[in-house]
C-alpha cells in the first residue's frame, strides 16, 4: 500500500514541530525516518498511525484519504519502543486482541494467532505472560500483534532501542525478513544510522522537522546532500576540514587539487571519510602528525593532526608500523571527497 | 540476615516500647470485656460473658438491636466504598489521561479538598441535606461520606493510572479498540492493586466514621456502631464500662480482621502505584 503524506504540519500548542513536510513511500517499501531525538520523526510516525492529529496537509493510503480517520479505523500496525504488551494477558491473548476487537470467531482467532506466532517463531511461548519473556521474544510478540490483523502499513518506533547489542543484530534481520515475507509497506523510526542503512530500502534523514535528504542508503552515503547528512552517516564519522578554494583546496600547509567538475571559490568544507584516507590509497598526499591510534583488530583508527590544527581520521589495515607522534604523508582518494559550501550545502 | 540480628533486636525493642501503650490498651479492652475487675483495680477477679449480652438481648428497650446497627454500619461502609471506587476509577482516569478544559483547576481543587478540614463544612452539609430531604437518613450520610472521601480516592487512583505506560493505551487504540474498551480491558487491570486497596481503605473509613452520622443522622433508624456506642455511654446515668468495652471490641474486630487479611494490598497504596 502506497503512503502519500503531503504538506504535513504538526503543532503542539504554539510550537510547530513539523511544517509542510511531504513524504511518499512506495508499496512494499521499507523506509527509515532517521534523525536525532526531537527532530520530529516519531511525531511523523504517530501522525501516520493516527495517534497524533494532523494539523495541516493530507495523508493517503493508496487512493484512500485517511487524514481524518481515527487510529482505530486505519489499516496500520504499530510496534512501540517498549513493545507495549498487555501485561495481564498471555502471549496468545496479546496477539489475539486485535482480532477479538474485530469480533472474529474464537476458532479463527486461534488459528490466526498460531499462524502469526509461527511466522515470528514464538509458537512455543503462547501461554506465557510478557514478564516471562526475554526482550527479543517480547519484540516478536509485539511484531505478531501488529501484523495479525493484516494491516496495510507497519510502523516501527525505535523497535531495537531496548535490546542488547547481540539481539539487536538478530532482530534487525528478523524484522527485515518479516517485512519482505509479508510484503508490507513499513516505516521505521530510528536514531541509529546503522539500523536505518541495514534495514531499509530508503532513508529519510530528518532535521528540525524537515526532511534533509531522502534516498537509498548507498546514495545517501556516497552523495550526501549536505554537511549534516554526511556527518550523520558513517561510523567512524567523516572528518571535516575547512579549506580555501582558489583553483585548488588549500588548508594549512596542505593543498588538494579541486576535483574535476567542481567550481568553487572562497571558504569551503572538505568532507573526507576515514576509509578514503591512508597509506593504502592512490592520490594526492596530505601530511600531518599521528595524534591518536585506536586499534580495532582488523584495522586501526588513526587520527592525523594537520599542521593547522585540524584533524583527519584514517582507517588503516592492521599490521602497519605507524607510531604515535610520527609525521605521515598519506594519500587521499580524491574522487571520494565531498565538498560543501560555508552553509553546508553540497557543491 | 545474621549480621543484622543485633540491629534487628534493637529495632524490635524500640518498636515494642513505642507500641506497648497501644497493645496494653487493646489487651485490657479484651480482658475487661470478659471479666470483672475489683472496683478501682485492674486485675480481673472473675471471668464472665455478661458484658457481651448485647449480642443476644436488647440492653435497653429504647435502643435498636445491635444487629440492626451493625447492618447499618456495614451498608454505610460498603456503599461508601463502592461509590468512592466507582467515581475514583473514572474521574482519576480522566484526570490522568484526558486533556479537557480546566484540568489543572480540577487537579489543584483535588489537592485542596484532600487537605480540607471537612468538619468546617458540616453546617452547610446539614442545610443541604435538610433541603434535599435526606437529613437523618442513611443515604444522606453515605452520599456525604463518599463525597468527602473522593478527593483522596481520585488522587490515589490517578497515581496508579499515571504509572501505566501511555504506549499500552496507544497500542490498544491502534489494535482497533475504542477508548472505553481500552480503559476497561487494558488499563483497568493494571490499576487493580490500587483499586482493591482503595476499596478496603474507604470501607474502613466508612466503618469508623463517627461525626457525620452523629450530626447528620442522629435518629435510631440510621444509627451506626460509632453513634450507637456514643449513645450507650452518653445516655446512662450509671455508665457500664464493661459493656462499653465489649461493644468497642465488637466494633473493632472487623477492622482488625481486614487489616490482618489485606495488609499487603493496603501497603500498595503507599507505594504510589508501583508494581507490588
Amino acid at each position: 500500500m502506497r503512503i502519500e503524506l503531503q504538506n504535513f504540519t504538526k503543532r503542539f500548542g504554539d510550537t510547530t514541530v513539523i511544517e509542510d513536510m511531504s513524504l511518499s513511500v512506495a508499496s512494499g517499501e521499507m523506509i527509515a525516518l532517521l534523525g536525532p531525538s526531537g527532530c520530529g520523526k516519531s511525531t511523523t510516525l504517530f501522525a501516520i498511525s493516527g495517534i497524533h492529529r494532523i494539523d495541516g496537509g493530507t495523508l493517503h493510503f493508496g487512493d484512500r484519504d485517511v487524514t481524518r480517520l481515527p487510529p482505530q479505523d486505519r489499516p496500520v500496525g504499530v510496534v512501540f519502543q517498549n513493545y507495549a504488551l498487555y501485561p495481564h494477558m498471555s502471549v496468545a491473548e496479546n496477539i489475539g486482541f486485535p482480532l477479538r476487537v474485530q469480533k472474529l470467531k474464537p476458532a479463527e482467532i486461534k488459528s490466526r494467532v498460531g499462524e502469526m506466532a509461527e511466522l515470528v517463531q514464538i509458537g512455543n511461548l503462547l501461554k506465557r505472560k510478557p514478564q516471562q519473556l526475554s526482550g527479543g521474544q517480547q519484540q516478536r510478540v509485539a511484531l505478531a500483534r501488529a501484523l495479525v490483523r493484516k494491516p496495510d502499513v507497519l510502523l516501527l518506533d525505535e523497535p531495537l532501542a531496548n535490546l542488547d547489542a547481540k539481539l539487536r543484530l538478530e532482530m534487525r534481520s528478523e524484522i527485515r525478513r518479516l517485512q519482505r515475507e509479508t510484503g508490507i509497506t513499513a516505516i521505521l523510526v530510528t536514531h541509529d544510522q546503522i539500523e536505518a542503512m541495514s534495514m531499509c530500502d530508503r532513508i529519510a534523514l530528518m532535521k528540525d522537522g524537515r526532511i534533509e535528504q531522502i534516498s537509498t542508503p548507498a546514495e545517501m552515503y556516497e552523495r550526501p546532500a549536505s554537511r549534516y547528512v554526511a556527518g550523520f552517516l558513517g561510523n567512524p564519522p567523516i572528518s571535516f576540514v575547512n579549506a580555501d578554494a582558489n583553483g585548488r583546496l588549500a588548508f594549512g600547509d596542505n593543498a588538494l587539487p579541486l576535483p574535476s567538475g567542481i567550481a568553487a571559490q572562497g571558504p569551503v568544507v572538505i568532507g573526507l571519510r576515514p576509509e578514503h584516507f591512508g597509506p593504502q590509497h592512490q592520490g594526492p598526499c596530505v601530511s600531518g602528525q599521528v595524534s591518536f591510534i585506536e586499534p580495532q583488530g582488523r584495522e586501526d583508527l588513526i587520527d592525523v593532526t594537520l599542521p593547522d590544527g585540524q584533524r583527519l581520521r584514517a582507517i588503516v589495515p592492521a599490521g602497519h608500523d605507524v607510531a604515535l607522534g610520527q609525521t605521515v604523508n598519506w594519500q587521499v582518494d580524491l574522487s571520494r571527497i565531498h565538498l560543501f559550501d560555508a552553509e553546508g550545502a553540497r557543491l | 540476615m545474621t549480621t543484622s540480628l543485633k540491629g534487628n533486636w534493637l529495632l524490635i525493642l524500640a518498636l515494642s516500647l513505642i507500641s506497648a501503650p497501644l497493645v496494653i490498651m487493646y489487651g485490657f479492652q479484651l480482658i475487661d470485656s470478659v471479666s470483672r475487675p475489683a472496683p478501682g483495680g485492674i486485675i480481673p477477679q472473675e471471668w464472665e460473658l455478661t458484658n457481651w449480652r448485647f449480642l443476644w438481648e436488647r440492653i435497653d428497650s429504647a435502643r435498636p438491636s445491635i444487629w440492626r446497627v451493625t447492618l447499618n454500619t456495614f451498608v454505610f461502609a460498603s456503599a461508601t466504598a463502592l461509590l468512592v471506587c466507582a467515581f475514583s476509577i473514572t474521574a482519576a482516569y480522566a484526570l490522568s489521561r484526558l486533556n479537557f478544559p480546566a484540568r489543572r483547576f480540577f487537579l489543584a481543587g483535588l489537592i485542596m479538598l484532600h487537605a480540607f478540614p471537612t468538619i468546617t463544612l458540616i453546617i452547610a452539609i446539614f442545610i443541604v441535606l435538610q433541603f434535599l430531604g435526606l437529613y437523618d437518613s442513611l443515604i444522606g450520610v453515605i452520599l456525604v461520606k463518599a463525597a468527602l472521601e473522593l478527593p483522596f480516592g481520585i488522587w490515589i487512583m490517578k497515581g496508579f493510572y499515571d504509572s501505566v505506560p501511555w504506549e499500552i493505551e496507544m497500542a490498544g487504540v491502534q489494535d482497533g479498540a475504542s477508548r472505553f474498551r481500552v480503559w476497561r480491558e487494558l488499563i483497568l487491570p493494571q490499576v487493580k492493586p490500587g483499586l482493591s486497596a482503595l476499596l478496603i481503605f474507604s470501607f474502613l473509613a466508612g466503618w469508623s466514621e463517627f461525626i457525620l452520622p452523629l450530626v447528620l443522622a442522629p435518629g435510631a433508624d440510621a444509627q451506626v456502631l460509632a453513634t450507637y456506642m456514643n449513645a450507650v455511654i452518653a445516655d446512662d446515668t450509671r455508665p457500664d464500662y464493661g459493656l462499653f468495652k465489649a461493644i468497642g471490641m465488637f466494633y473493632a474486630l472487623p477492622v482488625i480482621a481486614v487489616y490482618l487479611l489485606f495488609q499487603k494490598r493496603l501497603m500498595n497504596i503507599y507505594g504510589g502505584g508501583t508494581k507490588g
